[in-house]
């Protein structure tokens, strides 16, 4: 191999180590499960021709190597911190790595086309919101609410949600959980206080809904399931920790409420 | 009866808007959600560990079977589907009678939040035990996908 053929090669090894990291990036920022990451940078490695690239994945970052006695050296870590999930996002990382292997795109395109996924923006804050709202009356009325309870759960869902998005972001995990909590039961509480509907516990429980960690609760069971212990673990405190959390604000919310009405509620 | 099940529909196509799932999929999400309620109810005679257990395994199943046929990831039906079923009525009523001083109460709450958590998983690691190839012949979907 000429010096320059070998200079091409290298820096096309280097680039799709990157597309393969990149598009993992993606898949574990927003909520994939760890198998599916490293499935998706081994396949796109392999697609490229890229035989030694390895990849080892932990619930917050992702290590690559490549290098072998015929192809260039390459490692990069990534942090990869929690955010919000995007299920949308997965699903078309999914889609190309897919497309990818059946020979559909280039290097250049597979790197335009995950630069397109990255950039997507996320559902607008309203429909979140008016989704949080929605859920929390909907489970509210699962729960055992009727119409009244479940139009104060539909409130104290849109208001939990506003909250998530605009102050929450600010906080640890613990501090919003349980303020979050303390949110709901409190907004519950004044609307029962000044007559709205006849269950309390209804429209709490309903209305935390937004908040319970059903996504790292899941990918938990799953990582252990495949044997990613140490992944599985990290998610499964995390729900803990957010189930405590979320249970030690209703129960200060609940607490207040009583004190304040005078033991009409408890 | 037929509210609960509304409910539930409504309640998982709210909760995969929130995760972003793809648009074209929330009906499925929705249908997905009240399948696992239905199930749920059928079973809750025989208590709400064992009815979480039905529920799960029904809705693990639907979630792969749809994932293949829509070539898909599986989470993005699992995680909102799986919502009904997660405990979180139980926290609340476990922290609410530690509140209120009734420490029986809120230890038989959580711990039945406990058992509902290791129904869902037991649901969860047994069905994605079943070979992927059951799923794919079952879709009648020929080309492998996960």
């Amino acid at each position: 191999m000429s010096e320059e053929k070998r200079e091409a090669q290298c820096q096309d090894n280097k680039r799709v180590m990157e597309l393969a990291l990149q598009a993992g990036h993606i898949l574990l920022e927003n909520g994939a499960e760890i198998f599916r990451v490293e499935e998706t940078i081994d396949r796109i490695c392999r697609h490229f021709g890229l035989e030694s690239g390895n990849a080892f994945v932990l619930s917050n970052g992702i290590f690559v190597t490549a290098g072998s006695e015929r192809e260039n050296f390459f490692a990069k870590v990534q942090h990869i911190p929690v955010s919000g999930t995007h299920l949308d996002k997965v699903t078309a990382v999914n889609q190309l790595s897919r497309e990818i292997e059946h020979g559909t795109y280039t290097l250049e395109e597979a790197e335009a086309e995950l630069e397109r996924i990255r950039k997507t923006p996320g559902k607008r804050k309203w429909t979140q919101i008016l989704a949080s709202g929605l859920g929390s009356a909907a489970f509210c009325c699962l729960f055992g609410g009727r119409m009244a309870e479940s139009m104060v759960a539909f409130a104290a869902g849109l208001v939990l949600y506003t909250y998530v998005l605009y102050v929450s972001v600010y906080l640890s995990k613990i501090v919003g959980n349980i303020l979050g909590g303390a949110l709901v039961t409190l907004f519950c509480g004044g609307m029962y206080l000044m007559g709205f509907g006849t269950h309390l516990n209804y429209m709490i429980t309903g209305a935390i809904m937004p908040l319970i960690p059903g996504v790292a609760f899941t990918n938990a069971i799953r990582e252990m399931a495949d044997g990613d212990y140490i992944s599985g673990t990290v998610r499964m405190m995390d729900t803990l920790v957010s189930f405590l959390s979320i249970a030690i604000g209703v129960g200060m919310g609940t607490a207040l409420i009583g004190w304040m009405s005078g033991g009409v509620v408890l | 009866m037929i509210t609960e099940i509304l409910a539930a529909a409504a309640g998982t196509f709210a909760f995969s808007v929130l995760f972003g799932a793809p648009r074209k999929y929330y009906p499925y999400c929705g249908a997905i959600g009240a399948c696992g309620w239905i199930v749920y109810m059928v079973f809750e005679g025989f208590g709400a560990a064992l009815a979480s257990l039905a529920a799960t395994i029904a809705v693990v199943l639907l979630s792969r079977l749809t994932a293949i046929r829509e070539k898909c990831p599986v989470t993005v039906f699992l995680i909102s589907g799986i919502f009904p079923l997660v405990p979180g009525s139980y926290v609340y009523w476990t922290s609410y009678y530690l509140v209120t001083n009734q420490i029986h109460l809120a230890a038989a709450n959580g711990y039945m939040a406990i058992k509902i958590a290791f129904a869902i998983v037991l649901g969860i690691v047994f069905v994605f035990e079943v070979p992927q190839k059951v799923f794919v012949v079952l879709t009648g979907n020929g080309k492998h996908s996960a």
